[in-house]
This record gives structure tokens, sequence and C-alpha cells, in this order.
């Protein structure tokens, strides 16, 4: 028999040693699932980086101009939670962005659901809407802030109603996807044990359409949280875009990467807070 | 006259290129109540389309299909429909599927929680109620869909190759659990299947078809699924009986198969059937 050393279980989660199922395999180059998590290269590469911010500001390598120090970064990170941004507390700014996503989605799933389920269950539907939404879909949202700000004006409402257009299709695609992704045979056994049209609505086809329903939630809400940071760039007084707007103009490179960092940690806690929400409610996600 | 009588039906499908495809012609066949009916035929005979056309999910292009003296015009509970698989609804559990039916036509729930926990001992799934489908094996969800096709409580039982996808030994577990559930209930079942010894293990009749256009070239009565109420299953399929009509229905469906790959081997006793 040969010798074999197994490796500590430290070295296996560092993802610098085989698992003793990869150990058996001979053939590792193009199985992706040979390749390891690698995580001492993440947490290095992490310290390397910090390192480097660290050196730059200590030796002042770097214009703050260009790039704060780290210390600068804390101290306005403290004074930005107590005394927050140009009159505003930190949290309404955030607060307010998250809630103009919110109500985009949620808006554009109210009506795009319903039309999505429309244009996968009858032809009239499908014909009067499908120029309108295989012409929108292409349309970055963004370039629909001129007219919105010609229609709206500035305020709240032309935001959500940026939002909404920028859901509406995506919801409207994920509900008609989820109506032609059921099984005929799903719809006949429902029609076979004495099901109406209305409950076969109900009691099939809308279940069976959920998980795409909410890949479609979970990609408008992406979409919409980069929209309305943009759309803030543009025009807004409050909300985490305008203000890395405003903080540029002050010439505060500080708070404009801190904004930037607030604006990656919320799309991530976002994408996690759906993906949770899709296992509680959808644990059948992929197993038709 | 009660039953199902299947009334001179032909299925014509027309191609996108023009030409015509005869899934059906001119077919007739009268099925007593209480009858297991098993069909069989090679691939493209019809046998699919005659079944969905019993279930009301296609209409013929000629002639009808009657049910207790009324025109089938589309699905209705009163024949239930148990499918190959995948048609369990993966967002209930167990005891919701099986009390669909009943729930859709307003049954009460009380009721229908009785005759669910009933249909759970029958088929062998007592205690897997709050179980979600998805985690049950291949053969324990076809178990699911009889259970939830007779909550229903139909007249006529479809099956659509309901075990053709399962492994061997489920399979002959599942053909015994058909059996019993025939014997039990009374009901009317009409089973396509793609082997030769479940279609005979399961039809006191044996429907042959053959395709081009689709026909019954066969009708045979079978005594093997009575034989199976009281004898070992694994005797009645080793018995010179059982072995000697599965190599003549076995030639037959081959010599099928050899003519529609343009084998160029006569074929015996179809041109008169």
């Amino acid at each position: 028999m040969r010798e074999q050393k197994t490796p500590s279980s430290l070295a296996i989660w560092l993802g610098l040693a085989d698992n003793s199922f990869t150990r058996q395999k001979t053939v590792k180059f193009g199985d992706e699932s040979a390749v390891s998590s690698g995580r001492f290269y993440s947490i290095l590469i992490v310290i390397l980086l910090l390192s480097a911010w660290i050196i730059t500001s200590v030796f002042g390598l770097i214009k703050p101009f260009y790039w704060p120090t780290i210390g600068g970064t804390g101290d306005r990170i403290i004074k930005l939670l107590s005394e927050g941004f140009r009159n505003v507390p930190l949290w309404e700014h955030v607060g307010i962005s998250v809630y103009r996503v919110f109500a985009g989605v949620l808006s554009g799933a109210l009506i795009g659901i319903p039309l999505g389920f429309s244009m996968g269950l009858s032809s009239v539907a499908r014909g009067l809407f499908d120029p309108i939404v295989e012409f929108m879909r292409p349309i970055p949202p963004l370039a629909l802030i001129p007219l919105i700000i010609l229609w709206f004006g500035i305020d709240e409402t032309a935001k959500i109603a940026l939002l909404f257009l920028a859901s509406l299709f995506i919801m409207t695609i994920a509900a008609r996807s989820g109506v032609s992704s059921v099984r005929i045979s799903k719809v006949h056994a429902a029609y076979s044990l004495g099901a109406s049209k209305l409950q076969i609505l109900r009691h099939v086809i809308l279940p069976n359409a959920l998980p795409e329903i909410f890949t479609g939630l979970r990609t408008s809400m992406g979409v919409c949280w980069g929209t309305v940071v943009a759309a803030e760039l543009v025009a807004a007084d409050k909300g985490v875009g305008s203000m890395i707007m405003i903080a540029k103009n002050f010439l505060q490179t500080d708070t404009v990467v801190i904004g930037i960092i607030i604006i990656g940690v919320i799309g991530y806690i976002i994408e996690m807070f759906m993906r949770f929400l899709e296992r509680v409610f959808i644990p059948w996600k992929g197993k038709g | 006259m009660t039953g199902i009588i299947i009334d001179k039906i032909s299925m014509v499908f027309t191609l996108p290129d023009g030409g015509d495809v005869h899934a059906l012609n001119k077919v007739s066949l009268n099925i007593e109540p209480g009858q297991i009916v098993s069909v069989l035929g090679p691939s493209g005979c019809g046998k699919t389309t005659l079944l969905n056309i019993l279930a009301g999910f296609l209409s013929p292009t000629d002639g009808e299909v009657r049910h207790n003296n009324q025109t089938v015009t589309g699905p209705g509970a009163e024949r239930g429909m148990v499918f190959q698989q995948g048609a369990l609804f993966e967002w209930l559990t167990v005891n919701d599927n099986i009390q669909f039916g009943p729930k859709m036509a307003g049954k009460p729930k009380a009721e229908s929680v009785a005759k669910c926990e009933e249909l759970l001992n029958i088929v062998g799934l007592a205690g897997f109620g709050e179980k979600p489908v998805y985690q049950l094996s291949g053969g324990m969800q076809q178990r699911v869909a009889l259970a939830r096709c007779l909550a229903n409580d139909p007249d006529v039982i479809l099956m659509d190759e309901p075990l053709g996808a399962l492994d061997a030994l489920t399979r002959e577990k599942m053909q015994g659990l058909i059996l019993k559930l025939w014997k039990e209930t009374g009901k009317t079942i009409i089973l396509i299947t793609h082997s030769v010894e479940e279609a005979l293990f399961l039809g006191e009749r044996l429907i042959v078809m053959a395709p081009r256009p689709g026909r019954i070239v066969e009708d045979f009565s079978l005594p093997f699924p009575r034989q199976a109420l009281t004898t070992n299953a694994r005797d009645v399929k080793a018995s010179p009986e059982f072995v000697a009509k599965r190599e003549e229905v076995l030639s037959m469906i081959w010599e099928m198969e050899e003519e529609i790959m343009g084998g160029g081997i006569e074929v015996r006793g179809l041109s008169d059937a």
C-alpha cells in the first residue's frame, strides 16, 4: 500500500491541501469540484491590501485628494455617524435609498407579475404587451432619467417611477417565464383531479412560478439598487448616491470612499436577504 | 351501456411541411367497468395519443369516446390519471398532494384527512404524510401519485407508463401494488407500458397496437393478473404459460420495430388486423 500522509484539517480549511475526496481523484484539471476554496490566498490578499493602505497612510505616499488615509477615514466614519452628512443623519441617507429601492421593486412586482401571467396565459395579452416589453427590455433604466425628470420633476415620485420602470419589465418577464415553465403534466394532473381554471391558476401555476418570480425579485433588487444610486447622483439631496456626489463637490474623498463601501455592503445584504427569503419560502426550488 | 366505449376514433396531425401523420386510424374498443387493461406497442403506435384522448386532453379528429354514455369532451375528475413522473406538486406535502382533488371539490376537511390517512396505509406510506414530496424516492412518489388519484375516487384510472422511470426491483413491487389496488377498489384501470412482461402481468386484457397508422392489432384475454392475486408474482411470471405468451408478444413487437427501422422483415398477421 502506498504511504498517504493525512493533511491537517487546518490545511484543508485553508485550501492548501486537498480534502479526502479530491485526494483520490487523478483528474483534477477541468473538474471544478476539485478546485479548493483557496482560503489562504483570500486571507493573504485582504491582509496585503490593508497593509498597503496602512503603509501609504503612515508614510503619506498618496495625496488624500486621490485616496484617503486610513486614520482620516476612521475619523470621518465617526463624524458621519455622530453628526450625519449635511445635517442629515447617515442612517437617513441609507434608509431613503433602501426605501426607494423597495418601493420601486414592490410596485414593479405588483404590476409586472399579473402582466407576465396574462402574457403567459392569453394570446391577446401576449400580442398586446409583447412589443412593449421587448422594446423596453434592452433600454437601461438610466436612459429614462431625462424623460422621467421632464414628466415628474425631481421629487420622490420621479425616483420611484424610474425604479418602478426598472423592475416592471424584469418582473413581467420573470412571471411570464414562470408560467411557461409549468410542466404540462402538472396542469393535466390538476384538471384530471377536477380543478377549475381559477384553481389551476391559484394552486398550480402560481406556486410553480414562484421560483422564477423570486429570481426576478432578486435581479430587480440588484438593478434597482444600481439605478437608485445613479439616479441620486443626478438629482437628489438625500440618499447614498447624492451623499457621495455632494462629497465629491467638496473634495471629501474619504466620504466618497465610505459611501462606495456602504453601497457595496447594502447591496450584499439585500442579496443575502433575498436568498434567505428564497430558502424559507420556496424550499422546493429546482426539485420538481 | 356503462364503461368506456371508444368509437372509431382517428387522430390526424398535420406536419409543418404539409404531410399528415395518422396517429390513430379508426380505433374502436369497449372497456367494461372493473377491467384492468394494458396497452402495448412500439413507439409511434399512438398509445399515448389514445390515452390522452381518453383523459380528454386531446379531442380526436374523428369518432368519439363515451364514458358511462357521456361523450368525453375534456378532462374530468371521473377519469383519474397517473403520469410517468414529475406530475406531483412539489410545493405541497404528501398529505396536501393526496388531498388536492377533494380540496378543489370543496369536500369537508375532516373527511379528506381520514381518506388520506387510509390511502397512505394502503400504498405503504404511513407516517410520510408531512414530508415534502421532493424528499421521496421515485417509487414513493409514484405511490403518492396513485394515492392522489384514488383520493378523488375516479371511475377510471388511466396510467401513462406509471412505472417507466423506476428501477427494476421497485417496478416489480409497484406492479403488485397496482394489482392490489385494482382488487381492493374494483376500479377500471387502463395502463400504457413499454414492458411486455408488465403488460402481460397487469392486463386481464392486453391490447397490442401497431404504428403507421396507429391501430389495434391484437386483443388478448389473459389470466395472469387474477393468478397473481392468489399466487406469488414471480411464480406467475416464471410459469410456462406466461413465458410462452411473453415470447409471442415480444416477437410481434420486435417485428413491428424492425419494420419501422426499415429492416425489411416481413410482418405476419398485421395486414388482416
